[in-house]
């Protein structure tokens, strides 16, 4: 993210282009002189690389190439000193630029690298997905324009980037909103800001995001030894901890005594309301892309831990990542797969020609219910998280738990009509925290509207009463109810397997598989399957901000 | 709790009366509304819905309408609304979706007469015909509005937001079901519907995506008008219930706005701003220019605006403890009765005369400063005039009292607040940063004696006519340099040129410490101060005249007054307002500087005896209680005029370290961070030892920012130069690498400047001589070549164009 910073100063650099001249301005110099024993190309120098000036990339790719090959001829073979930062990096501009001669050189490099005795790392999986294979990627017509663009302004192309520009339309809102969360004006520090995701993130077990987290915290400044242990953390970040939990597994134990215990105690651990909700979107923000991250299988940043190996590939071996999809064999799924569809597409349209069956409150508190306390296991157990997240987790074993059958210590209930976010939720975010609110409620909008009107292999079909039934399933999980929403469809369109990924990605998204994700829907594309996840994503934060901010609101009474 | 008022306001058909009362509902509500006769009120909620009769006294709970023992979600209402042609009919909006009617006339338990259950949602509003029995109007989430004819079990017209006709030949072959489907999920929500008071036929509806939107209930195909009224959903409208064209409508983005409908495009003729998004808006009976709103999140309070005011309410009722829900006039032609319902279970009657007015509590003082710093006050008439009658100050003169009167409106019922305006216009030359500029390009900092920079750079100060400064640099170098120097004949004509000014200035510096902050001596003073002038010019004469007036006065705060008046006819009282801090921290330091004075100019009789005096008098005077004292220092000054050699000629310069120190951080706090620096290079390790590093480096910073700003980059160099900081000489150490590309294979040359590793040319060749350039290699901007230093001046003497021959007309400056 520090490359954004960057970004006006590689503009900067554009504007000289008189041959014979020298390059960069005093800042680059300086950076140069500094890093003359070792050309790491740090974000700063990279940024340039990411200049919308097609000269100016082409000079720094060259510069680069000169400063890696310098390193390579200066020493004997076997000796040199490219460092390892400077390996990955290439080796993800090799893999995930989207501009050919970048990638192009990136590799040639790596190669000559090689050639000279250099260990290079090696990329352990292909493409952004586990789940998608990188082919079918590039298949669903990828828009390289939004590659490109987003490439060129954040200065690198993640692989949360890559899946989501299977939807521009979203992705184009969420980059605005978390840039926004992450970059621009607000109450806390910028470090600050990706401690708490990094806290968030490893809530869920989501080695992905705590590493970009954590890579974006030291690049604002954190101290390394936060990253190591709560314990170094200020105790106002801290005592941030019981919200995480909550929201992040159950929100709707959240009360406005939790709200005052932040706001209210004296010394210097005290939140300021602005602060607080600030720190509130970052965390919902974060568990509700942990599920996206897991929901889609993303595969690690190729410079991430787990992205990359230096050893050899052995002969025989394919690279796999560790949730690499199993295989399935095809003929008879396909067919099963092809009903499957067509069977939905009939209940869709039976569900709005019906008239309204008249049904007592009972009844359709009895649907609620029901969906909300199926029983659909999900606890499939995993390999321990790595300690990289376990440090950063307090309580590791607190979970979301089904709600009880009704009956038994019922469970609270959230109406929506009670507090909604148009109605609710939005003025409050607005009010302490400006612009927020309309990014998330943009956000929302464009996830709620979204929609190509096909279904499978069908054009032209209206998927609202599908999208519906999967929003409110997800804030049914979550005990928020709709009067006018008749829980019974949900049972209708969502069938066992979808509702199994669907409550494993809002509750426990790190026990996501590839048989999970496989599973469901299996005559959909893959863009509609990401589409899924962008609703369990988008309802999963909405739920989770309405409780916090009702327990918020309380608090101001 | 509530005072026990009564008011029995006279109406055309009954007389309503009552109190500010509540009561307690057993759940929060969500809409109330008021039977015509406005006797009783409905309160309907998601667990509630109730008829209270008005009383006197209290409210008194007349029906449950919430039968059954588990009521079902028809009963959850979100809207409700009593007909009023029709005492017995109601209608509420359920959160299922359902539109209900109910008939208090049937006998039974269950009061429940008609169902509609069209709406595929929440249905946020129902609203029936002003004068038609049977029509009743719902909105609901799903974005459709339906007309209901109650004599019939189904509605009669349903309006789409969608602006799509069904009549369109395009659509016309898509079967209905999924003409639904296919716009259905575009639909947007539509959360308010008005019928029109006056005319018949139209009916406003508000949406969630911001628009408002007129239909005539004859036309179902599409509306007549459509505009975007705010960002934002619009929550609520109201249309005037006396004008025709006026409409309200309040939104989530916290605005009420009044439309004007008669025209041909709505035209917006009153916005109002308020605190929180507007859940509801309600015209003021009989009341042209008012309405009452609420909100739904964080505000409690129910304000009454007056339009044409919209800077703050015109009455607020604040008993809600939680969100108000809805809120209703009693009587369609009293304006003294509001009722309200709130999400706190609680269902209020407020009296219009137990409101609180903001205005009485609004502070009508307002202060702003303008963009070259002139300030604008303004304040209640009463307050300035009599101020001002206060005032006839010397400063006076630069004061342009304005006075704003607005035309008082009759029907305003705005406690009306006349404020007076004054503008102080800062004056030009003080607010201007000439002074700076010329300060930076004319001070000597360095490469003569010191004693001559002092005296010049006092020179400098004093032209600008910035007399304190000047004296400072006076003081200054009075203060550190060798007494020996001093009585050359050159400072001491310096300093009698100076004149009277430092003179002044000293004086003023020690009377502050008594005179400030004390005003109203100040101008008693003034008086006094002009017979003060004269007597100054006298010379000698007049010191014995002061002591003779000491005398008199002694036992009075008279001296310090005079002595305080006598600055200020000199010096703008900003000046003297600046040494306030300074002379407390000096007092015990100053005297021993007035000692030092006198010795060397002695033989300047009539300058230096004010100072002598004035500064003999410091140390004594400067407590209040010091009148008495005040007589002591004469007797010392008569003392030290006779005989010298009572004090040491020589005090270390280091004595004044603490003094310089102080006076630097003044100059640096008042922001004046040149007279800091300036002063601080010039003394240099004089005083450097006296101060911080950060301090200093603080200071440098600013000055060399200051300085750039101004784009005063040799004096900022300069300064750059001269600093002794460590951080702050680094700053001409940084950005000097220049990076070469090679000219012929436009790669970075690393190694040397002037041969290419990669295709072994030598880059920088002399376009005159074909050597290579090892040292200064000038080159034209333009066509980019260029060679040795002495060549290409010596060639372009004689040629206008460039040396390689490319053709380029090089220019060398």
């Amino acid at each position: 993210m520090a490359c954004n910073r960057a970004a006006d100063f590689a503009c900067q650099a554009n504007g000289e282009n008189t041959p014979g001249r020298m390059s960069g301005t005093g800042r680059s110099c300086r950076l140069r002189s500094e890093s003359e024993s070792e050309v790491v190309p740090t974000a700063k120098s990279l940024a340039r690389l990411c200049s919308r000036d097609e000269a100016e990339r082409a000079a720094a790719l060259e510069e680069l190439s000169q400063g890696v090959l310098m390193c390579l001829g200066l020493d004997k073979p076997g000796t040199a000193r490219l460092s390892k930062p400077t390996l990955l990096h290439l080796l993800r501009l090799s893999r995930s630029c989207p501009l050919q001669e970048v990638r192009g050189r990136a590799t040639e490099l790596l190669r000559t690298a090689q050639e000279q005795g250099v260990e290079v790392p090696r990329a352990l999986a292909t493409g952004p997905s586990a789940f998608i294979p990188a082919k079918q990627m590039l298949k669903e017509e990828l828009d390289q324009d939004v590659l490109m663009e987003s490439f060129l302004s954040l200065g690198r192309l993640d692989h949360i980037t890559m899946v989501m520009a299977l939807h521009p339309a979203y992705l184009s809102c969420f980059l605005r909103a978390q840039h926004a969360m992450l970059e621009l004006d607000g109450p806390l520090p910028f470090h600050w800001r990706h401690y708490i995701a990094v806290m968030a993130a490893a809530r869920h077990h989501c080695s992905y995001l705590v590493q970009q987290h954590s890579t974006g915290f030291l690049e604002a400044g954190g101290q390394e030894s936060w990253l190591g242990s709560l314990e170094h953390a200020p105790t106002k970040l801290r005592s941030l901890q019981t919200l995480n939990k909550l929201l992040a597994h159950r929100p709707w134990l959240i009360t406005q005594q939790h709200i005052q215990e932040l706001v209210c105690p004296g010394a210097e651990s005290r939140w300021s309301l602005a602060e607080l909700i600030h720190a509130v979107v970052l965390m919902a923000h974060a568990h509700s892309l942990c599920s996206f991250v897991w929901g889609c299988g993303l595969n690690p940043e190729h410079d991430h831990v787990g992205g990359h190996t230096f050893q050899p590939p052995s002969p025989g071996h394919l690279p796999r990542s560790p949730h690499s999809p199993a295989h399935e064999n095809g003929r008879q799924e396909l067919v099963e797969g092809a009903m499957e569809v067509e069977v939905l597409m009939k209940r869709m349209v039976e569900l709005q020609q019906q008239q309204e069956e008249e049904c007592t409150q009972e009844e359709m508190v009895t649907r609620f219910e029901r969906e909300r306390s199926e029983s659909i296991p999900t606890a499939v157990v995993r390999g321990a998280p790595p300690d990289l997240v376990l440090c950063l987790v307090d309580e590791p074993e607190f979970r979301y738990e089904d709600f009880a059958p009704r009956g038994e210590q019922a469970p609270p209930t959230m109406r929506a009509q009670d507090y909604s976010w148009e109605d609710h939720g939005f003025s409050l975010v607005n009010r302490l925290l400006p612009d927020m609110g309309q990014l998330l409620d943009e956000k929302f909008q464009v996830v709620s509207n979204l929609t190509y009107n096909r279904m499978a292999m069908h054009e032209g079909v209206d998927t609202h009463t599908l999208r519906k039934a999967l929003w409110n399933y997800i804030h049914c999980l979550y005990g928020i109810r709709y009067d006018d929403y008749d829980y019974g469809s949900v049972n209708v369109l969502l069938e066992r397997s979808m509702k199994l990924f669907v409550k494993t990605m809002a509750c426990h998204p790190e026990q996501t598989t590839a048989r999970i994700y496989h599973a469901f829907w299996r005559h959909f594309r893959h863009s509609e399957k990401v589409h899924a996840n962008l609703i369990v994503m988008e309802a999963r934060l909405q739920a989770a901000l309405l409780y916090t901010l009702r327990a918020i609101t309380h608090y101001m009474r | 709790m509530e005072k026990m008022s009564r008011v029995t306001t006279a109406l055309s058909s009954n007389a309503i009366s009552g109190r500010t009362m509540f009561c307690h509902l057993d759940a929060p509500a969500n809409a109330i509304s008021v039977c015509r006769d406005a006797t009783q009120v409905v309160v309907a909620g998601r667990n509630i819905f109730k008829i209270y009769a008005l009383e006197e006294e209290q409210f008194v709970e007349k029906l449950n309408l919430r039968v059954g023992r588990k009521p079902s979600l028809n009963f959850s209402c979100a809207d409700v609304m009593w007909h009023q042609m029709e005492e017995n009919l109601l209608a509420t909006a359920a959160t299922n979706g359902a539109v209900v009617t109910w008939n208090l006339g049937k006998p039974s338990r269950n009061k429940q007469e008609q169902l509609f259950t069209e709406h595929k949602r929440t249905v946020n509003k129902v609203c029936f015909h002003p004068t038609e029995v049977y029509m009743l109007l719902s909105g609901s989430q799903d974005g459709f509005m339906k007309c209901f004819d109650l004599r019939k079990k189904e509605s009669v017209s349903t309006f789409s937001v969608i602006q799509i006709s069904r009549n369109t030949p395009l659509f016309s072959y898509i079967p209905d079901d999924l003409f639904h489907t296919l716009f259905l999920g575009q639909s947007e929500s539509v959360r308010d519907v008005q019928f029109s008071m006056k005319d018949y036929f139209t009916f406003a509806a508000s949406f969630e995506n911001g628009n408002v939107q007129l239909w005539d209930i004859r036309r179902p195909d599409r509306y007549e008008r459509m505009f975007t009224a705010h960002t934002g959903p619009v929550f609520c409208c109201d249309w005037h219930p006396d004008d025709r064209g006026w409409l309200a409508t309040g939104g989530r983005d916290k605005m009420v706005k009044v439309w004007d409908m008669t025209t041909n495009r709505a035209k917006e003729i009153y916005c109002v701003q308020t605190i929180a998004s507007v859940a509801r808006v309600k015209w003021r009976p009989e009341r042209k220019y008012h309405l009452a709103t609420c909100s739904m999140m964080v505000d409690h309070n129910i304000y009454v605006w007056d339009i044409r005011r919209p800077f703050i309410p015109f009455a607020t009722f604040e008993e809600h403890k939680d969100v108000t829900t809805g809120i209703v006039w009693r009587h369609q032609h009293d304006p003294h009765f509001l009722l309200s319902g709130s999400k706190d279970s609680t269902l209020y009657q407020h009296m219009f005369k137990d409101a609180t007015r903001p205005v009485d509590k609004a502070n009508p003082e307002g202060l702003c400063f303008g963009l070259f710093g002139d300030l604008a006050f303004a304040a209640k008439e009463s307050l300035i005039s009599s101020d001002i009658s206060r005032k006839p100050y010397p400063g006076g003169d630069r004061r342009y009292p304005i006075f704003f009167f607005k035309k008082p409106d009759p029907t305003e019922q705005f406690a009306h607040v006349s404020s007076a305006l004054s503008v102080f216009e800062t004056d030009l030359d003080s607010n201007r940063m000439d002074w700076f500029v010329k300060t930076a390009q004319l001070y000597l900092l360095s490469g003569k004696p010191f004693a001559e920079l002092c005296d010049h750079n006092a020179k400098v100060a004093k032209e600008l006519k910035r007399p304190q400064v000047s004296t400072t640099w006076t003081m200054l170098r009075i203060m550190f340099s060798d007494p020996a120097n001093l009585t050359a004949p050159g400072t001491n004509h310096n300093l009698s040129k100076l004149g009277t000014l430092p003179l002044m200035n000293s004086f003023n510096m020690k009377e502050m410490g008594t005179g400030m902050g004390t005003e109203s001596r100040l101008e008693r003073s003034k008086g006094e101060s002009r017979q003060d002038n004269i007597h100054l010019e006298p010379g000698n004469l007049h010191i014995s005249n002061n002591n003779e007036e000491n005398e008199e006065t002694e036992g009075s705060e008279g001296q310090a007054e005079y002595m305080f008046g006598d600055a200020e006819l000199d010096d703008d009282d900003l000046y003297s307002m600046e040494h306030d801090n300074q002379t407390e921290e000096q007092e015990y330091t100053l005297p021993q500087e007035a000692f030092q004075l006198r010795h060397e100019i002695v033989d300047n009789p009539s300058a230096p005896e004010h100072l002598q005096q004035d500064k003999a008098d410091s140390p004594h005077v400067s407590g209040n209680e010091a009148e008495v004292t005040c007589l002591t220092p004469i007797e010392s000054f008569s003392l030290i005029s006779i005989s010298q050699p009572l004090f040491s000629p020589h005090l270390p310069a280091s004595f004044f370290c603490p003094i310089v120190r102080e006076m630097l951080s003044y100059y640096a706090e008042q922001g004046d961070v040149q007279m800091a620096i300036s002063v601080l290079i010039v003394l240099g390790d004089r005083i450097r030892k006296e101060i911080d590093d950060l301090t200093q480096e603080h200071w440098y910073m600013s000055y060399i920012d200051l300085l750039q700003r101004f784009e005063l980059w040799n004096v900022s160099n300069e300064v750059i130069k001269l600093s002794t900081c460590s951080a702050i000489t680094c700053l001409n150490q940084t950005s000097t690498t220049l990076h070469i590309n090679c000219s012929n294979c436009k790669r970075p040359m690393s190694n040397k400047g002037w041969i290419c590793d990669r295709c072994h040319q030598c880059a920088s060749v002399c376009a005159v001589c074909h050597h290579v350039v090892k040292g200064l290699f000038v080159w034209c901007q333009g066509c980019s070549h260029g060679g040795h230093l002495e060549h290409i001046m010596n060639w372009l003497k004689s040629s206008p164009h460039c040396p390689a021959g490319c053709g380029h007309l090089c220019e060398y400056t």
